[in-house]
């Protein structure tokens, strides 16, 4: 079961904090390590790259054993890995080039398709800056240089430890379109810890949420997204991700269609070809409920839905997670109504509404399109 | 100028132990402080302790304990075997040694500094990259410490020009073998040859004044380029 999976198992009392973390993941895409400060994500991580030595440990990326309950313990250089630091701990004393290169192995990998210098180089456009020392480097450009030395030893999976969160707002956002580059670029497994929910959203297949050294929840993003016995739920930005596909674009209005599991979309975007893959995130604040699908609206998007489930939050308010379709067979959707409509509406678990969006809340860096 | 001829041969002889004493002490104090930077066995403090103590010392305890060590009953006696002498005490390897021995804390105090100062993670990020910790020390450790090693060697090889009472304790003061700069000064100055003394005091102080000068220039270098 392990042959195309990463499983990680970490027990150890550190001080007064106890890590006792045990996850699945598969070994694509993006797995976001989710969680407040100190809850043990980049504990976690330092154990998958072998930087921390826990005796209780279990570590199997894709079949390779990393470390197991049997005292086997492969050492930080000799796993296939590639790890990006907070800070992007560049060599001072090499130049940007040299820092590339320092990692990169003189034979091409056997296993998998080797990264190749120029495309890592033009992708994190960072080609000006090879003869530079790091010094010299800006807090973003560090960190693409920190990216890019991390990509070229060809690694088998990617770790990346809240390479954002040094960064000022302004670079985060230069950068973040880079990490979605790689993941979409390279096929290559990313770990990537983050205590910021907006990065999750943009970036991530499937998360683990971290609290206090425990696994809280692990799997697809629209999973844990739509489970209201977790914290992302019940958060005020609560929000759901979906997976879709463009399908038209009407260039009259700046609008596009935009087909989910069960339903679809229509949200101002910049034009794109009918069959690129976009994200569609919608705010739960954003959704409201009705009955019947009324006449005209200002309201772009009426998709029939079923309530799957409803809990009161904050004593005036219902959180409700809806099925998308009129059976109730697609994605979720999550909705945040008052009490009073919920009760006014005679609304109850099981019943089919139509879900209504307006399409000014899905439009980009809002109800976010991102790529 | 044929006064000056019997100057040379003490000066030269300095020269020849400080350069030969900073290469060893090199050899010997950087894994010795890089093993202090970095260990984290309880005792290592210790070990630190042992390695400061000729710094607070008198001249004539080191040199005594040096002398026996290096002497027909010590290792030292032992070692000169394998070559057929009796003793290292009054040759120039037995220099060599006890210089290394008194210099042997100043030397390591800045470059265990620089060690430190490096911290865990270019050594975590040299592992994340494949370099092995001997890899991880030669390409990345040691460049970083370099300041600290310059100053180092520098402070070693003065201290050698500068040591006097271990010198005389097991170098004998032997014309043209173990008299070097410090002790021949202690002899003109015995036997009342001022000029030459003063030759040799005045060249001592230059020197002294022109490494202050250059460890603060080389220090102020390494700061503004921010390593």
């Amino acid at each position: 079961m392990t042959a195309h999976g990463i499983r990680a198992e970490f027990r150890s009392v550190l001080g007064d904090f106890t890590l006792d973390a045990a996850f699945e993941a598969p070994a694509a895409g993006v797995t976001a390590l989710f969680g407040p400060s100190g809850c043990g994500k980049t504990t976690i991580l330092r154990c998958i790259a072998g930087l921390l030595r826990i005796e209780d440990g279990f570590c199997d990326i894709d079949g390779d054993i990393w470390q197991d309950h049997k005292g086997r313990f492969v050492p930080t250089f000799r796993r296939p890995l590639g790890y990006v630091f907070q800070e992007a701990s560049l060599f001072p004393h090499l130049s940007v080039r040299s820092n590339l290169l320092f990692g990169a192995p003189r034979e091409k990998p056997k296993d998998r398709a080797e990264i190749d210098f120029d495309e890592v180089i033009d992708l994190l456009g960072i080609r000006p800056l090879l003869d530079r020392s790091p010094k010299n480097l800006s807090g973003g450009e560090r960190q693409r240089v920190g990216i890019g030395r991390a990509l070229l030893t060809q690694p088998k999976v990617l770790l990346m430890d809240e390479p954002l969160s040094a960064l000022d707002r302004k670079t985060k956002s230069e950068i973040l379109p880079f990490v979605e580059k790689l993941r979409d670029h390279f096929s290559l497994p990313i770990f990537y810890i983050t205590h910021d929910l907006t990065e999750v959203e943009r970036l991530a297949d499937q998360v683990v949420l971290i609290e206090q050294g425990h696994v809280l929840a692990s799997g697809p993003l629209a999973k844990l997204q739509s489970d209201p016995s977790l914290p992302l739920a019940m958060a005020r930005e609560a929000a759901v991700i979906l997976d879709g596909v463009i399908e038209a674009h009407d260039s009259a209005y700046g609008l596009v269609t935009v087909a989910v599991n069960g339903g679809r979309f229509i949200a101002p975007a910049e034009p794109a070809p009918p069959g690129e893959r976009r994200r569609v995130r919608i705010l739960a604040a954003d959704v409201s409920l009705a009955r019947e699908n009324l006449g005209p609206s200002s309201m772009l998007n009426s998709e029939p839905a079923r309530i799957v489930s409803a809990k009161i939050i904050d004593g005036n308010e219902m959180l409700v997670v809806l099925a998308l379709g009129a059976e109730g067979q697609g994605g979720r959707l999550l909705s945040r109504v008052t009490r009073k409509s919920w009760d006014d509406l005679a609304l109850s678990e099981g019943l089919a509404v139509f879900a209504r969006v307006k399409g000014v809340a899905l439009r980009p860096g809002r109800g976010d399109f991102a790529s | 100028m044929d006064q000056l001829q019997p100057l040379w041969s003490p000066v030269r002889l300095t020269l020849e132990l400080a350069s030969v004493a900073t290469l060893c002490l090199l050899v010997v104090a950087t894994p010795l402080a890089w093993w202090l930077a970095r260990s984290r066995a309880k005792w290592k403090e210790v070990v630190a302790t042992i390695v400061s103590l000729p710094m607070v010392l008198p001249a004539t305890v080191l040199g005594f304990y040096i002398l026996i060590l290096l002497g027909p009953d010590g290792p030292g006696g032992a070692l000169a075997n394998l070559w057929g002498a009796r003793t290292l005490a009054f040759t120039f390897t037995g220099l060599v040694i006890g210089s290394v021995i008194s210099a042997l804390p100043t030397v390591v105090q800045p470059i265990r500094n620089a060690f430190a100062a490096i911290g865990d993670r270019p050594l975590e990020a040299a592992a994340t990259l494949r370099a092995s910790p001997w890899q991880a020390f030669w390409r990345v450790a040691l460049p970083l410490a370099s300041p600290g090693l310059l100053s180092g060697a520098v402070l070693g090889f003065s201290h050698t020009v500068g040591n006097f009472g271990v010198v005389l304790m097991i170098g004998g003061n032997i014309p043209g073998r173990t008299r070097v700069m410090s002790t021949a000064i202690f002899d003109y100055v015995e036997s009342m040859q001022w000029r030459e003394a003063n030759i040799l005091a005045g060249g001592m102080v230059v020197f002294a004044f022109c490494v202050i000068l250059s460890m603060i220039l080389i220090q102020k270098r390494f700061e503004g380029s921010g390593l």
